[in-house]
């Protein structure tokens, strides 16, 4: 079979502290992630990023100083990404653009540009009804909701603090990890860390870094002329739920569970079928109710799925492979690096912290206060 | 009732952007120290914050601000320990409560809670004024008199 889409490049640009501009790491993921595809600026007919201005995938394009036949820049926080390579590869099978390439970059820890409080836009009812309350966002809605999910299950801190201790195990194994050196943690180092927003420490929430990565997408057929073996796009899928503290009726219950689902059915597998789970975790919460909605176990089951180091470097579950939000890289939208992690784990890339054997694997975003989900299955090419 | 934890103080709520059109109503009422929700009458919705249509019905035309009760529960709370900005003290506890009309509002609690567990789900709260420079006043919540803190 010949139809469907493919990624053929992955890169990252610079991380961690790089005292670079946003554009200048735009560019070095951008011409990474094409060289690693064995092509240039020049084969690109697509653009797809966000968070660079008002303008973000023209601007690329001015800056690149190509003229594209699609762009996209929906803004769905951490979410954006998964759902551009919905949109990519359906704009490549209606045959309106050829080559794409999905991009993100961030020096917000170089830039010192990340608050607390969020953005302000006082047109909108949150100004009114919400921020007056100096409510943290987004990190006390996932302090509510990981309130929530511990109430409900009668689960621990301690439990939900594996999340970033997995993260940490899997960071040990990759030289890009911020975290990379800085040895193991244990839960009861999360859990004495600062509070931030109850019950949520600093070690539940993700690192401020700067970064940024790129994928490029072609047809699968063109795909098997190029250098890399190509990764097929199987499925994707999303949900949009909400910008307000208040409009989800149960915190507990994972909007992840219709954007999978979709994603899924699409590609014609189950959760069982996944060989390795790269998921959004701003914080800790985020993960173990994202691996909820993938359906990786049933509700309420996360933390008990997570335990005894099923999600760690050799466990039965390969969850954040990179090391995560927590422990590698978080440039604020993380959603492009984990399309590139599970390009790379597909590819057996990875050295110390390979997959063996993986031929399917699932990136799953989340952006703004569990506002958007965007889940994308990927698979070898057989 | 702790006396030294009255209303407003040690609080300066975060500035408030004015009303519009559609939230005029709500505010206006906050300046009688009354809280409103914005019902349907075409098909007995009640929403909160106030918008231009019904998400019930999508009626443009039959909504409304009504009294509400003041009375609520708590659905989940947190509790702030890092200052978003540099004249507000922390801890303070926010919370997601749900009216007896039925909306979920983003709140206030008062006392604050610096562990974080004493506003259990379900505990009864009621609705109390901040009274703000420009006649209007930011609602938040407070234990209920009956309820044991």
């Amino acid at each position: 079979m010949s139809a469907g889409v493919a990624v053929v490049g992955a890169a990252e640009s610079d991380l961690g502290v790089t005292d670079r501009s946003i554009l200048g790491l735009q560019t070095q993921a951008v011409t990474r992630a094409l060289a690693d595809a064995g092509l240039t600026l020049a084969d690109v007919d697509g653009i797809a990023t966000t968070g660079v201005s008002r303008f973000s995938a023209t601007q690329l394009a001015d800056y690149f100083g190509i003229t594209p036949r699609w762009t996209e820049s929906t803004f769905a926080g951490g979410s954006a990404y998964e759902m551009f390579v919905a949109r990519a590869a359906q704009a490549i099978e209606a045959g309106q653009c050829e080559v794409v390439v999905i991009s993100f970059a961030s020096n917000q820890r170089s830039a010192r540009s990340r608050k607390m409080s969020g953005v302000h836009e006082p047109w909108i009812p949150e100004a009114q009804f919400e921020e007056p309350y100096d409510v943290l966002y987004p990190v006390s809605y996932y302090a509510m909701a990981a309130r929530a999910y511990l109430d409900r299950y009668g689960k621990t801190h301690e439990q939900l603090a594996e999340i970033a201790v997995s993260a940490r195990e899997w960071a040990l194994l990759n030289p890009a990890a911020f975290r990379y050196g800085k040895g193991s943690i244990a839960a009861e180092d999360v859990l004495s860390a600062p509070v931030v927003s109850t019950p949520l420490t600093t070690a539940d929430c993700c690192l401020v870094t700067d970064g940024g990565g790129a994928v490029v997408l072609t047809s699968l057929e063109r795909a098997r002329d190029l250098r890399r073996p190509p990764v097929r796009v199987l499925g994707y899928g999303e949900r949009s739920t909400n910008t307000s503290f208040t409009a989800v009726e149960d915190l507990t219950v994972p909007a992840a569970l219709g954007s999978a689902g979709d994603a899924y059915a699409r590609a014609g597998i189950t959760a069982a079928d996944v060989d390795v789970v790269e998921v959004y975790d701003s914080f800790t919460i985020t993960a173990a109710l994202s691996l909820e909605g993938l359906s990786l176990c049933a509700p309420g089951e996360a933390l008990d799925l997570i335990a005894d180091g099923r999600t760690r470097p050799g466990g039965e579950l390969p969850l954040n492979t990179n090391g995560g939000g927590l422990s590698y890289c978080h440039p604020g939208q993380y959603g492009v690096l984990l399309l590139v992690e599970a390009v790379r784990q597909l590819r057996g890339e990875c050295g110390p912290r390979q997959v063996e054997g993986a031929e399917v694997a699932v990136a799953h975003g989340t952006g703004g206060i569990l506002s958007s989900h965007a889940t994308v299955v990927l698979g070898v090419d057989r | 009732m702790n006396e030294s934890v009255r209303p407003g103080t040690g609080w300066s709520p975060a500035e408030v952007p004015p009303a519009d059109e559609v939230t005029a109503a709500f505010w206006q009422a906050t300046g009688e120290h009354r809280l409103t929700v914005q019902r349907c009458s075409a098909c007995a919705s009640v929403q909160h914050p106030p918008r231009a249509v019904c998400t019930g019905c999508s009626s443009m035309e039959h909504l409304a601000q009504v009294d509400a009760t003041g009375e609520a529960t708590v659905d989940v709370a947190t509790t702030v320990h890092r200052a978003p900005r540099p004249d507000v003290v922390v801890p303070y506890t926010v919370a997601r409560v749900r009216l007896a009309e039925g909306p979920l509002v983003l709140t206030r609690l008062e006392p604050p809670d610096p562990e974080g567990s004493g506003y259990a789900a379900g505990t009864r709260v009621v609705v109390h004024f901040h009274v703000l420079s420009d006649g209007r006043a930011l609602p938040y919540f407070r234990p209920a008199p009956t309820e044991e803190y």
